[in-house]
């Protein structure tokens, strides 16, 4: 549903947005891997007020017998925004959103998974968003990349994700709570540039033919500085030597 | 300060295509190359990629440090650091006939106790089964087990057990060193336990380091002399 918000300019004379960002910029990005003591692999995403924490188990056996693969490892994701993470306290059971976006978090992280290593087991990633401000479902792709990596789980590739969108007739990039709610459109997009696969995309609103060109262009372009980003995290993580 | 034995690689990054390396962690998509986990890249006339992390799976002939963590009708269920429980049958333990009407399984092995055992068949449709039949394998009844990750268990023996081997020298323990990450430490004292479970630890933590054994051995050394060892 569209919140309507009469009067609102979202882009300003100078064609920055209501936040001070060109269209084409990011919010800011922070990245940890190993914030969970507890869980085989954990990571902390922020990206400007969305705030976002993965944490993966596994590969272990599944306590539902029954949901294991004989060929290869089950990939169960939850998704889920915490009570505190919205400005209206959110209920904690799982909402109709939350179930269809752990769909669609497992299957954006599926195609780099190498599942078959593991038959019988399951790998469960928990992405739990802490502060909701836009993109929250592509901030728990990033994460949950993160969070697989850290845990030793062999992928093809890292995945990261970012909303695109259009407000006041400009397409822009990483559109946060307000442009989501105010704009035009919102393109979600996840990808793994490195073995050439977008493997999350979804359209609500409406793009001509060349917006959309832009937009995907304008994603991807973020997807791949995310990527590096999500790298130099994980090669940090290591190469800090204990005491440090 | 410690260098890297090599350059960190993490999965997407490009590797020679010759690169050696355990295959279930490289990615071959045509011509390229990538590490599918985080790990070091260490270059030379012939580059190889070792993991950083990796996920103990089972196969026969290992031999393994298993904790026993439920009991059937018929045999134990053991953890053996890995995705798969492993199975001990009760005839294999008592090296005769069991019967559940007069034994009780918790007389010979409780739910906590530490096994040595070897794999005796794993195929991945089944859980591995393990055997304790062997000359040197059975309960751990002394000492302590550590447990790291199994992909720091080749750092810990070293090349030709040079680690280890100077670890046995320094302390006067005796480490049995599983490939499933788990190490059974027996020392002449509790000192000397305490100071090569710490070494084993830094060893797992600085494995991507170069002069480590130095700094192992100098690490132990110093400890001793704080304790009066």
């Amino acid at each position: 549903m569209t919140v309507k918000h009469a009067g609102l300019r979202l882009i300003d004379e100078k064609g920055l947005r209501h936040d001070g960002r060109r269209p084409d910029e990011l919010r800011p990005v922070a990245m940890r891997v190993g914030v969970l003591s507890n869980a085989d692999g954990s990571a902390l995403f922020e990206i400007g007020k969305t705030k976002v924490l993965a944490a993966v188990y596994g590969p272990r056996e599944p306590p539902q017998r029954h949901t294991m693969l004989p060929d290869r490892a089950v990939l169960r994701v939850r998704y889920h925004m915490a009570p505190f993470s919205t400005m209206d306290r959110k209920s904690p059971a799982p909402s109709r959103r939350e179930i269809e976006l752990s769909k669609v978090i497992r299957e954006a992280l599926e195609p780099v998974v190498i599942a078959e290593l593991y038959p019988r087991t399951a790998i469960d990633v928990f992405v739990e968003v802490l502060q909701a401000d836009g993109g929250t479902r592509t901030a728990g792709v990033t994460a949950a990349s993160l969070a697989l990596a850290d845990a030793g789980i062999p992928m093809k590739g890292l995945v990261a994700g970012v909303a695109v969108g259009k407000v006041d007739g400009v397409i822009v990039l990483d559109v946060d709570e307000l442009e989501d709610s105010a704009g035009e459109a919102d393109l979600p997009i996840a990808a793994a540039p490195d073995i050439g696969l977008i493997t999350l995309f979804q359209l609500n609103g409406v793009l001509s033919r060349q917006e959309l060109e832009e937009a995907v262009e304008m994603g991807l372009s973020a997807i791949r500085r995310l990527v590096d980003m999500e790298k130099e995290t994980l090669r940090s993580s290591v190469t800090v030597m204990p005491g440090e | 300060m410690p260098r890297l034995r090599g350059r960190i690689v993490v999965p997407g990054d490009r590797l020679p295509p010759e690169v050696k390396g355990p295959e279930e962690y490289l990615v071959r998509i045509g011509d390229a190359v990538t590490p599918a986990v985080v790990g070091l890249l260490e270059s030379g006339s012939k580059p190889s990629f070792v993991p950083l992390t990796s996920i103990y799976i089972p196969s026969p002939g290992d031999v393994v440090i298993g904790l026993i963590e439920s009991q059937g009708v018929m045999n134990w269920f053991v953890d053996i650091n890995s995705p798969y429980q492993a199975v001990l049958n009760v005839q294999d333990f008592l090296k005769r006939q069991y019967n559940p009407a007069i034994d009780d399984l918790s007389r010979f092995l409780q739910i906590g106790d530490y096994i040595i055992a070897k794999v005796q068949s794993f195929d991945r449709t089944r859980n591995p089964v393990l055997t304790v039949s062997e000359e040197g394998l059975g309960r751990i009844v002394e000492g302590k087990v550590v447990e790291i990750s199994p992909a720091k268990v080749p750092r810990v023996i070293g090349r030709k057990g040079s680690m280890v081997n100077s670890l046995k020298e320094l302390t006067g323990c005796d480490f049995l060193v599983a490939v499933n990450g788990r190490i059974h430490v027996r020392c002449p004292n509790e000192d000397l336990e305490a100071i090569s479970i710490l070494a084993i630890k830094m060893i797992e933590r600085e494995a991507h380091t170069t002069g480590l054994t130095n700094r192992v051995k100098r690490f132990v050394e110093e400890e001793k002399k704080l304790r009066g060892v």
